[in-house]
């Protein structure tokens, strides 16, 4: 069954189309993978799927289980982030993008936002829905953060937090608004062939102990041959190519358009 | 001059310059609370602190409630009108350019304080006294008007309060977050929109009890009251750093303090009471650009 779906989506900036028909199939509990050159327009499919650009035609159709189990297949397109955030979709980005200024464990507080409910007047007050609430919240943070590796670090500032640890951060913070659907932004990025393989052993546990379909960009080859059910390849905007790791490493158009020189993936 | 002040007269000095650098600061972290959030310089701000005087006036003086009912209904109207300025004048160019926004409140600004002038005339309007409150009372030789010791405190309780909901409550927290970074906030499911009509109302209510305190120092009311305290206290916030709240009150308490000991030391110079902020503003940004709190802009690539 399809989790996240696109119909012919394009995105146009003035002149420049950024994503051009794109028509992607994300079947629930898989793990896709987006790839491409830089500039292919990765990053802002990701934007239009999360709601930060409303895409210029087409349609971006999510389906999540609701509580009692049921999927339904809802448009998303234009719709607010924070609406498609409570739906069920929730991201890390390219360039971390962490609140700086803000704990650790404020910087995953903060994504339980959406699912606990009690007014301002009774957290002011103190009141004990207010406060099971936000001991509620905090356990489950705390959870993701021990997950994560970061429990020993929850007071720190984010911001002096080492570069890979602040990737696992935006994991945790992206975790805590229950998603059904994670999108990861080149999560290997900057990181050692070590770094990159403990996160590939930690992206398919989470998949797993959190029930989660990933769709995620990334460019060490490697990874993404290793983990990913299915790959789409982007090349200015449009989709070249579609398929599971063997059929993208032998499709000669991708190839041509990315893999060409990269003698590693031809055998 | 110097030479007459005796050390009594140095402290009531003292305690009049804590009193007026409270009421300053408590409408400085209104801007800088609305700068912190919309990188916005809400100049409307010194005219709803107008518009709260006004409230209070009407409360007392035209509809004869008594003055706790009609500081909670000031202090209530004055947080909407300040969420509602929002709602009409800022929201619908949430995607403009930030010039667009500036225009705007300069708009608004001069809105507020016409419409003022046209309802209520250009007249002064005498502020109800409140004679528990203005009688001087002496102390160790030293004769204070009890207002001057009950802003301070009130205005370090409200503040107390303010740390505690930017630090502790949910709603803070996503203040926090939405200053750092206004995009990824949304994505990560907080309601935007919600958290800026907090902020305004949050920041208006503290000008309404602003404004409350300095109608019972000052009792007159005017149009354009607001308008060279709304300068002084948005002086105040960017001396501290605006968009830090805690600079926004250790720049208010700076700015009172000159201000009313320039006065003392150099009664000659009486008449240039108002240059004293724009004086400070000048030196402390030659040297700190930032403000005093402010944190150095990197700029991003």
């Amino acid at each position: 069954m399809s989790l996240l779906r696109t119909e012919n989506v394009i995105m146009q900036f003035g002149g420049v189309i950024a994503v051009n028909d794109l028509n992607i199939d994300i079947k629930k509990g898989e793990l896709a993978a987006l790839i491409g050159p830089n500039g292919a327009g990765k990053t802002t499919a990701f934007n239009v799927i999360t709601g930060v650009y409303t895409p210029t035609s087409g349609k971006v159709l999510f389906s999540p289980t609701d509580s009692a189990g049921v999927a339904s297949e809802i448009d998303i397109s234009g719709k607010r982030p924070d609406k498609i955030t409570g739906l069920g979709i929730a991201r890390t980005f390219q360039n971390i993008r962490l609140f700086s200024d803000l704990s650790v464990l404020e910087n995953v507080l903060i994504a339980t936002h959406l699912n606990i409910n009690y007014s301002f007047l009774s957290a002011m007050l103190r009141m004990p829905k207010a406060r099971k609430g936000e001991r509620e919240a905090k356990e489950k943070c705390e959870f993701l953060l021990e997950r994560m590796g970061l429990i020993d670090l929850k007071n720190e500032k984010a911001s002096s937090l080492p570069y890979g640890q602040q990737r696992h951060l935006e994991i945790a913070r992206a975790l805590a608004t229950n998603p059904q659907l994670l999108l990861l932004d080149e999560p290997a990025a900057g990181m050692n062939p070590q770094e990159t393989d403990e996160l590939t052993d930690l992206i398919f546990k989470l998949k797993t102990d959190f029930d989660l379909t990933i769709f995620m960009i990334e460019h060490h080859m490697d990874l993404v041959m290793e983990i990913s059910d299915h790959i789409y390849v982007l090349d200015f905007g449009c989709t070249i190519a579609k398929g599971n790791p063997n059929e993208i490493q032998n499709d000669p158009k991708v190839i041509e358009a990315y893999l060409g020189v990269d003698e590693d993936v031809e055998d | 001059m110097v030479v007459g002040m005796t050390l009594s007269t140095f402290l009531q000095q003292l305690i009049n310059g804590l009193s007026l650098g409270s009421l300053y600061a408590l409408i400085a972290i209104g801007y800088t609370m609305v700068y912190g959030i919309l990188k916005l310089i809400n100049f409307a701000h010194g005219d709803i602190f107008m518009m709260a005087a006004y409230f209070a006036y009407f409360g007392i003086s035209v509809f004869f409630l008594p003055w706790y009912v009609t500081f909670i209904i000031t202090i209530l109207l004055t947080m909407l009108l300040g969420a509602g300025i929002e709602r009409m004048a800022y929201r619908p160019l949430r995607e403009a350019p930030k010039t667009s926004l500036l225009i705007s409140a300069i708009g608004v600004s001069f809105l507020l304080e016409n419409l003022a002038t046209y309802l209520f005339s250009g007249k002064p309007q005498a502020f109800p006294e409140f004679p528990v409150m203005t009688t001087p009372i002496f102390v160790g030789g030293l004769s204070i008007q009890p207002v001057s010791i009950v802003i301070p405190i009130v205005a370090f309780f409200l503040m107390t309060v303010l740390l505690f909901i930017i630090n502790k409550t949910k709603v803070g927290m996503a203040m926090r977050a939405v200053s750092v970074d206004y995009d990824t906030a949304k994505l990560m499911g907080i309601k935007i929109d919600n958290v800026i009509s907090s902020t305004f109302a949050i920041g208006s209510g503290l000008a309404a009890v602003g404004a409350l305190l300095w109608c019972m120092k000052y009792p007159s009311v005017l149009p354009l009251m607001g308008v060279v305290p709304g300068l002084k206290c948005f002086i105040a916030a960017v001396i501290g750093g605006i968009g830090n709240v805690k600079g926004a009150v250790l720049g208010g308490l700076i700015l009172g303090f000159s201000e009313v000991l320039m006065v003392a030391f150099f009664p000659s110079l009486t008449g240039y009471r108002d240059a004293v902020a724009f004086i400070i503003l000048i030196i402390i940004l030659l040297f700190l650009p930032n403000g005093i709190l402010g944190k150095k802009q990197v700029e991003k690539v």
